[in-house]
């Protein structure tokens, strides 16, 4: 993309001096506007010793700068009618702020000047280490949690994919104020971030306070390369966690491609036609439910599992493809998991129908629509794109899908869902 | 001070008026609203039904929630498959919940596919047949759901505080969900008939926002629903007064209880009591004062106190939940085991300095900034504006609800505030649920 030009649905990238990309959008349909910064740096540029760092950073960002005082970043937000938030994933770590368009500023002040004036206080490290401790074991109350956490860690030996966003205990107990402090410095540089405004303003009015705001902040060295790669695996892995409780959770796990991978796109095919559409709402949540996927059909309807889904994610390195399911009273795991094989088995051999096809390519048409209705929602999609291709993903992202053929699907399945390829996780309820 | 660029060139805010709304009553007693939005090619349509928890024999709580879960499994004209495969093949979704005074229907779709998914929808609600093989499928996944929440600590947590919270026998202290001996209770005749003595159009509300024209949307809502004329009025929805042992309406002790959770990493609690209706003439206050103690930013004073700083907790917060009767007030929060006490006198002390000293004018003013000021984004989707309508309509706000609210909330003094603490928050008696693992005492 060339800078300043205009797309056809209305994005315009523009590239400051510093190098900070910036992705604009006007959106007039109501007097609103959602601000978003993308660093691209998540979990995956964590080592042992320090995982958790790029989240517990996070957590610091809304601790205050000079010109943003401790409380004062959520107070100003919430008394201009706004809301905001931070998210850390294993690509990213965003922040963003919507609110009323004649506010809007406000956001852009407080995302340019917490890039580089966050204030790293000791003694605001140390009340932030207990509430993400709390933050971890709020989740490890769930037996799903630990069963995925046993999962991801099973299925990857060598990339930092291995752990979890949230990080292992022991770091979380033991990492210091300077670890934290040099992760800021190292990643949250106008080079390796992308900022983007969706909503009501005037594009070349608000390039110009970016540009005011944004240019002070100096262009840091490059970020580390993450180099890791993981192994292929050469046979099946298999984990158990055994806990409180009287359900049992099945999770199997397959490597899978990264997003820019010509077969990310039959991937998500298959995902749709065995465990139903994805939703695209950042917030609303659930979009359709699944019920004429495969897996509810052989899973749930049969009343084997009271649940039962698939799962597959855009990321910048290989990640996975992932099935879970929600054994039934009465029903065993062992029964859930050889189902989950014949309909694996089912498509390698016998691939899918046109009628299959054409009832993702429809759904993931409407998802798309109704995720166009929020300026929250369409910033968060462009820049998330941006993370593990460009904003132009999305354009492309239906006809994309179209393109794909049963032959693909069945060749993707054939090649990632083999034995030798898969993570199996049982959570087996002790009750 | 910062200044602030005006950035933006929207001349007007469009919010849902008297003149933009659309509202008709049908002949057999359905409310319709409806407002367009064009700028996105989709629909949007939610209601209510009166029909709820509340509603359940004591022996079969869970029925209605249990109807609602079944209504979309099969009618006289479709079978669940024929449901299934017209919405998910057209990305649209159509579902029904129960709640505690309501069931709640909706739905979403492209505009073009708008008549064909209300006509499933009224189908959905006035013809179910509750076949016998989908009635044990959802009553197995309603059984693993009952399984999971009793190992889950915020909803034991939840429960536990409703049955204190609330008069023995009183159907707010119920779980609307049901119990796994009152799920297993129920035979298909049940859902049958319940769905034959209590679903009617009367009282029923919908609302409609999306890409269609306001008076067409209601005119496609009574042809589906506007000939729907079920035999004879529904039983009357009483919901007994809340009445203690004791003859008052209120907690006078303190009921606690602590369930023991092994495994478990985090403890939940739940302190609060019966609160007030949204029609109570304290409602605003009470809602200012609750986000003053327990939302602005980050979890109100209950955030900055027990988060941030003394780290306790990763989350925080209060819950006015004011309905057509005196739901629940309520504080939540999880914290280190080790931590529960100290919680908890925390969380009371912010009661009581609420009560005992006046807000200052500038956290006031914060307040209703923020509640004021937050309008315009709630209302960008079309579900944000269908959910406003309908509450427009139950609560009987009037079209320019809207366009009041701001001077209802800058009406707003310290002094109503401070009373308002005083009466909807508990001081010394209240009731407080507490799940987790086995906690030493300190």
């Amino acid at each position: 993309m060339e800078n300043g030009v205009r797309r056809k649905n209305g994005v315009r990238r523009t590239v400051l001096d510093n190098d900070l990309t910036v992705l604009t959008k006007e959106v007039h349909h109501a007097p609103v506007a959602s601000f978003w910064v993308f660093y691209r740096v998540g979990s995956r540029n964590e080592v042992s010793g320090v995982t958790g760092v790029s989240h517990w950073v996070e957590h610091m960002l809304f601790k205050g700068t000079p010109q943003f005082p401790k409380g004062e970043i959520d107070r100003q937000i919430a008394r201009n009618g706004g809301f905001m938030n931070g998210m850390t994933w294993l690509d990213f770590t965003t922040y963003f702020e919507s609110l009323p368009a004649d506010r809007f500023d406000l956001a852009l002040r407080l995302e340019s000047d917490r890039m580089i004036n966050s204030v790293f206080d000791r003694s605001e490290v140390d009340a932030e280490r207990t509430v993400i401790i709390s933050e971890r074991q709020m989740r490890e109350n769930h037996p799903a949690f630990l069963l995925s956490e046993e999962v991801q860690s099973g299925a990857f030996k060598v990339h930092p994919y291995h752990h979890h966003v949230i990080g292992w205990q022991c770091d979380l107990e033991t990492m210091t104020r300077d670890d934290l402090w040099r992760h800021y410095r190292t990643y949250y540089t106008p080079n390796n971030a992308t900022a983007i405004a969706v909503g009501d303003f005037e594009t070349e009015a608000l390039l110009d306070r970016v540009r005011e705001l944004f240019e002070e902040v100096p262009r840091g060295p490059e970020v580390p390369e993450v180099k890791f790669e993981e192994p292929l695996q050469r046979g099946e892995r298999r984990v158990t966690v055994r806990g409180e409780g009287q359900t049992a959770y099945l999770q199997a796990v397959f490597h899978t491609p990264a997003a820019d991978h010509p077969d990310f796109f039959p991937l998500v095919v298959l995902d749709s036609v065995l465990g139903g559409a994805q939703s695209m709402a950042f917030f609303s949540g659930g979009g359709t439910t699944n019920r004429t996927s495969r897996l509810y059909k052989a899973l749930v309807k049969t009343e084997l599992a009271s649940g039962a889904s698939s799962s597959i994610y855009p990321t910048v390195d290989p990640y996975l493809f992932s099935f879970t399911a929600t054994v039934r009273a009465g029903r065993t795991l062992q029964e859930v998991e050889d189902v989950v094989w014949q309909e694996v088995a089912r498509i390698q051999e016998d691939s899918v129908t046109d009628d299959e096809l054409t009832k993702a390519i429809k759904q993931a048409k409407a998802q798309f629509a109704y995720s166009s209705e929020s300026v929250t929602n369409q910033g968060y999609w462009l820049g998330f794109t941006s993370i593990f291709a460009d904003h132009t993903w999305l354009d492309n992202y239906v006809d994309r899908l179209a393109g794909v053929t049963a032959d693909d699907v069945q060749r993707v399945a054939q090649t990632y869902l083999a034995e030798t390829n898969r993570t199996v996780g049982w959570y087996v309820p002790l009750d | 001070m910062v200044t602030t660029a005006n950035l933006n060139n929207t001349a007007q805010l469009s919010l849902p008026d008297p003149d933009s709304i659309a509202r008709r009553t049908l002949d057999n007693g359905i409310t319709v609203l409806s407002r367009d939005n064009f700028l996105s090619p989709s629909v949007v349509l939610t209601g209510y039904l009166r029909v709820g928890g509340v509603d359940d024999p004591p022996v079969q709580a869970g029925l209605a929630g249990f109807v609602a879960d079944m209504l979309d499994h099969g009618t006289q004209n479709r079978t669940f498959d024929e449901i299934s495969e017209a919405v998910e093949s057209i990305g649209a979704s159509l579902g029904v919940s129960g709640g505690l005074h309501i069931a709640s229907f909706g739905m979403k779709c492209l505009a073009e596919d708008l008549d064909h998914v209300l006509e499933i929808l009224a189908d959905v609600i006035r013809n179910p047949v509750f076949p016998e093989k989908e009635t044990e499928k959802v009553r197995g996944q309603l059984l693993t759901g009952l399984q999971e929440r009793d190992n889950n600590t915020r909803s034991t947590a939840n429960l536990t505080f409703l049955e204190l919270a609330y008069p023995q026998g009183h159907p707010y202290g119920r779980s609307t969900d049901g119990y796994v001996e009152t799920i297993d209770a129920i035979d298909r005749e049940d859902l049958a008939a319940f769905h034959d003595g209590y679903y009617r159009p009367t009282g029923a509300i919908v609302a409609v926002a999306g890409a269609v024209d306001p008076e067409q949307a209601i005119s496609k809502v009574e042809e589906v629903l506007g000939d729907w004329q079920p035999a004879g009025p529904r039983p009357p929805q009483e919901v007994p007064e809340i009445r203690f042992p004791d003859g008052e309406s209120q907690l006078t002790e303190t009921r606690r209880e602590f369930r023991e959770m092994r495994d478990k990493s985090q403890t939940d609690i739940v302190l609060g009591i019966p609160g007030i209706s949204r029609k109570d003439p304290n409602y605003y206050s009470a809602r200012t004062a609750n986000t003053i103690l327990g939302t602005f930013g980050i979890g109100g004073r209950l955030g900055d106190s027990v988060r941030d700083e003394q780290g306790m907790a990763y989350y925080i917060s209060s819950r006015l939940s004011a309905h057509l009767g005196r739901g629940p007030w309520r504080v939540f929060t999880g914290v280190n085991p080790a931590n529960v006490a100290r919680a908890i006198d925390t969380i009371l002390a912010e009661i009581h300095r609420i009560q005992d000293e006046a807000v200052s004018e500038e956290e006031l003013d914060d307040a209703k900034s923020y509640m004021t000021g937050s309008l315009p984004l709630g209302l960008e989707t079309n579900e944000g504006v269908a959910s406003t309508l309908l509450d427009m309509e139950l609560f009987e706000l009037g079209l320019d609800y809207v366009q009041r609210y701001p001077d209802l909330i800058n009406a707003i003094t310290v002094e109503q505030v401070q009373q308002a603490a005083q009466r909807v928050f508990p001081r010394d008696a209240y009731a407080l649920a507490i799940a987790g693992p086995p906690m030493r005492e300190a």
